[in-house]
């Protein structure tokens, strides 16, 4: 070993800022779109009322963690259901890897919630500090007044933003209206202050400070994307057997030997992301498609084809190489993998809106006790008990009326009520002990399993649904 | 700190001077801001072991300026409870018996409390299920046969006093006499063939028949004529499908020679009015109730 004969470097390195300089084009246009469509959903979706009658919350999505009810509109899932939104996030898992297998980090680019935010942010910088040139000279300038005024302006507008970030999470998990009430006041639970603490903090930290650090070092998923692309898969790439070699094109250093790329530094003014997308494909990349614009920009400008830099797929490099023209887009789009993601993801989604359809309008659960499996009466007979849980979904009480088959042979009885009608109040779940009972004598009574069948029955319509169970007899 | 953000930093990798075998160590620094993180979570850590029960002791950890304690939690859990619960276990400790079962709230807040109760105070010989041991004296709470009473006054009574305990002079009590020392063993064999009789079972008729003498003379006085049983003096139906201490000729040999009595403790002493007034109720609605 030989011994270092300079200082010992730094292990650790200093966040390099990075200034995105304002970009215009169809990417930047679909960004746009999509930002005021996810924010838009985001911070209006728990203001939407929806009528389910009275007892019911009339908000249109909700989670309800009191009481462990999930609203979205018109469907409404209790904790039994949960496999509709273990279901939904399957769908959502299937989605992400058609659109990588298909389309490359599209999620990161467009629809993270930290691209879609620190995109906010720097919208916000560049109205307060000026573009690119402006916030450079700003970073580098001493402080003074006018710094510190500009700062101070920002940063409140990106802590408005922040607590309204937060504010608007906690509204999907109570009635809307009323705890914004409740939060003016000062009445709200604490926990709803603190939801909103902690989503504020991250805000405006995340967004306003971190930014690209987030994507690179903290979040798993542009490493778990990477395994998921492939050579078909499309993604932002730079053509550099177009572009290089690069130059500024002077007449004196002979442009005539250069390639497309003038070095005008473009891409890497506008990237987020502060890369050079001319390095190559690189994790940092989360294919945003600024540089597209910015350099298809420049292009038209010096008359030269476009997308120099734009989305390819590795596959083409070979062709691309050799003067063929790449193959189509949706060659590379429609392939047996993503033709896989897709039936599987619709497959899923099918059977979610079959079980959707095929719920039954009563929610019925029997549960024989078995401590003890069966009494003997007095009179010789033998009974059984069962746990009888009904559901009812509606906004107003409904009378059930149960009955039991073979009713020849088996007596039903309910505890605490005369008679088989039960009335369960709206939107909850009754416990009704049932007690069956078969005389002496009778062979049920004496076998150790007999099938027998609940019958519910809506006393207001004709809904009626089944449960099968079995009777235990003393079979000694 | 000065940045020239037009030359874009190509990708030079700084090396630490560590050369192993001609082999460079490259130094890829890490973000600095995870140093800062770790800095932070160290003092955050600190200041976590000042303030919370940290460092195990002999008998203790440190208990922290804070005081946290979740022993203390859980006490302070219970007694907001039985807080909360105040004024419906004070309703229930004042209601009139057979008005429980009408009141939804009582009766809701009775069973619910009953349960546990029950649970932990009589599921060690009633069973969890309530359903007793069969033929081994722990009675049944779950079918319709009471020895002393079954409405809830009655339930109320026993669960409150008690049966042949000497620790509640309310206890309920009663003695069946051991007939060894009365009857002479044909006697009682006798007396066995005629109780399978009019409970419905295969016995000897001719046995039987002198049985029932006996019967009368011995055992009517408690067991009643037709040996339906008195509820006064906890004496069971013979007549019945239900047998505390089983139905086959040797065991009931077995009871008549050398007599039987459970006891159950007063547990007046143990529980509250409103908690024996909960397991009552809890009791009482279990299937049998009367």
């Amino acid at each position: 070993m030989t011994l270092p004969d300079t200082p010992a470097p730094s292990l650790y390195a200093a966040r390099e800022p990075v200034f995105p300089r304002r970009v215009k084009g169809t990417f930047r246009r679909l960004k746009w779109g999509i930002m005021a469509v996810t924010l838009g959903i985001y911070y209006l979706a728990p203001w939407i009322r929806w009528d389910r009658g009275i007892a019911m919350p009339d908000q249109a999505v909700l989670v309800d963690l009191a009481g462990r009810r999930f609203f979205m509109f018109w469907i409404e899932i209790w904790p039994h259901e949960f496999y509709f939104v273990a279901g939904l996030l399957i769908m959502a898992g299937l989605g992400l890897f058609l659109f990588t297998s298909a389309l490359g980090r599209v999620w990161c680019g467009y629809a993270c919630p930290q691209t879609v935010w620190t995109d906010l942010f720097i919208l916000v910088e560049r109205w307060i500090d000026g573009d690119r040139n402006a916030r450079i000279k700003l970073w580098n300038e001493p402080w003074t007044l006018r710094k510190a005024g500009l700062r101070a302006v920002k940063w409140s507008v990106w802590l408005l933003i922040s607590v309204a970030t937060g504010g608007a999470w906690v509204f999907y998990f109570t009635d809307a209206p009323t705890l914004l009430g409740n939060l003016a006041t000062g009445m709200a639970h604490p926990a709803a202050y603190a939801t909103i603490g902690v989503l504020t903090v991250t805000t405006f930290v995340f967004g306003g400070f971190m930014r690209e650090q987030i994507c690179i070092y903290a979040c798993p998923w542009p490493r778990i994307q990477a395994a998921m692309l492939d050579e078909e898969s499309l993604t932002i790439g730079y053509r550099d057997w177009r572009g290089e070699p690069r130059g500024k094109h002077r007449k004196a250093e002979g442009a005539d030997a250069l390639g497309d790329c003038v070095d005008c530094n473009a891409c890497v003014a506008v990237c987020p992301m502060g890369i050079d997308i001319r390095d190559g494909q690189q994790m940092a990349c989360i294919t945003c498609g600024l540089c597209i614009d910015a350099c298809n920009d420049v292009m038209a400008k010096v008359d030269k084809p476009l997308h120099l830099i734009g989305y390819l797929a590795l596959s083409d490099e070979v062709a691309e190489r050799s003067g063929q023209p790449a193959r189509s887009v949706w060659k590379h789009v429609f392939r047996p993998r993503t033709l896989m993601y897709t039936l599987l993801w619709g497959a899923v989604g099918m059977a979610l809106v079959v079980a959707l359809f095929i719920r039954q309008p009563i929610d019925l659960t029997v549960e024989p006790i078995r401590n003890p499996t069966f009494v003997i009466l007095s009179d010789g007979s033998v009974r059984n008990t069962y746990d009888i849980r009904l559901r009812n979904k509606n906004g107003a009480p409904r009378g059930f009326r149960l009955s039991v088959k073979p009713d020849t042979a088996l007596t039903l009885s309910l505890e605490g009520t005369q008679g088989d009608v039960v009335t369960v109040p709206a939107d909850q779940t009754l416990l009704q002990r049932v007690y069956v009972t078969v005389q002496r004598g009778n062979p049920i009574g004496t076998s150790d399993r007999t099938d027998l069948r609940f019958w519910v029955e809506d006393t207001t319509n004709t809904d009626r649904v089944f449960k099968d169970t079995h009777f235990t007899g003393d079979a000694e | 700190m000065s940045v020239r953000p037009n030359k874009p930093a190509k990708p030079q990798i700084e090396a630490t001077g560590h050369v192993w075998d001609g082999i460079e160590e490259l130094n890829t620094p890490m973000p600095r801001w995870w140093l800062w993180t770790f800095i932070a979570c160290i003092i955050w850590g600190i200041g976590y072991a000042i303030a919370y029960p940290a460092w195990p002791m002999l008998s203790r950890a440190t208990p922290g300026l804070l005081g946290a304690s979740t022993r203390a939690d859980v006490a302070e859990d219970i007694k907001r409870f039985e807080l909360a619960n105040a004024e419906i276990s004070a309703r229930l400790a004042a209601a009139d018996l057979t008005a429980i079962a009408g009141d939804v709230a009582l009766q809701s807040y009775a069973t619910s409390a009953g349960a546990a109760i029950f649970r932990t105070n009589c599921s060690q010989c009633h069973g969890s299920g309530a359903a007793g041991v069969q033929a081994s004296g722990y009675p049944n709470l779950l079918d319709d046969d009471w020895l002393w009473g079954g409405d809830i006054t009655a339930i109320h009574a026993t669960i409150a006093h008690g049966i042949r305990n000497d620790t509640d002079p309310d206890a309920r009590f009663s003695q069946m006499p051991a007939f060894v020392d009365i009857l002479e063993k044909p006697q009682i064999a006798q007396v066995v063939q005629h109780v399978l009789a009019i409970s419905d079972q295969d016995h000897d008729a001719a046995m039987a028949q002198d049985g029932a003498a006996l019967f009368g003379e011995n055992c009517a006085s408690c067991h009643g004529d037709g040996g339906l049983g008195n509820r006064e003096l906890g004496a069971p139906n013979l007549t019945d499908a239900i047998w505390l201490y089983g139905k086959s000729p040797e065991k009931l040999l077995e009871t008549i020679t050398y007599s039987r009595g459970g006891v159950m403790p007063s547990w007046t002493q143990k529980l509250t009015e409103a908690e024996i007034r909960a397991v009552a109720s809890y009791v009482h609605q279990l299937g049998g109730g009367e």
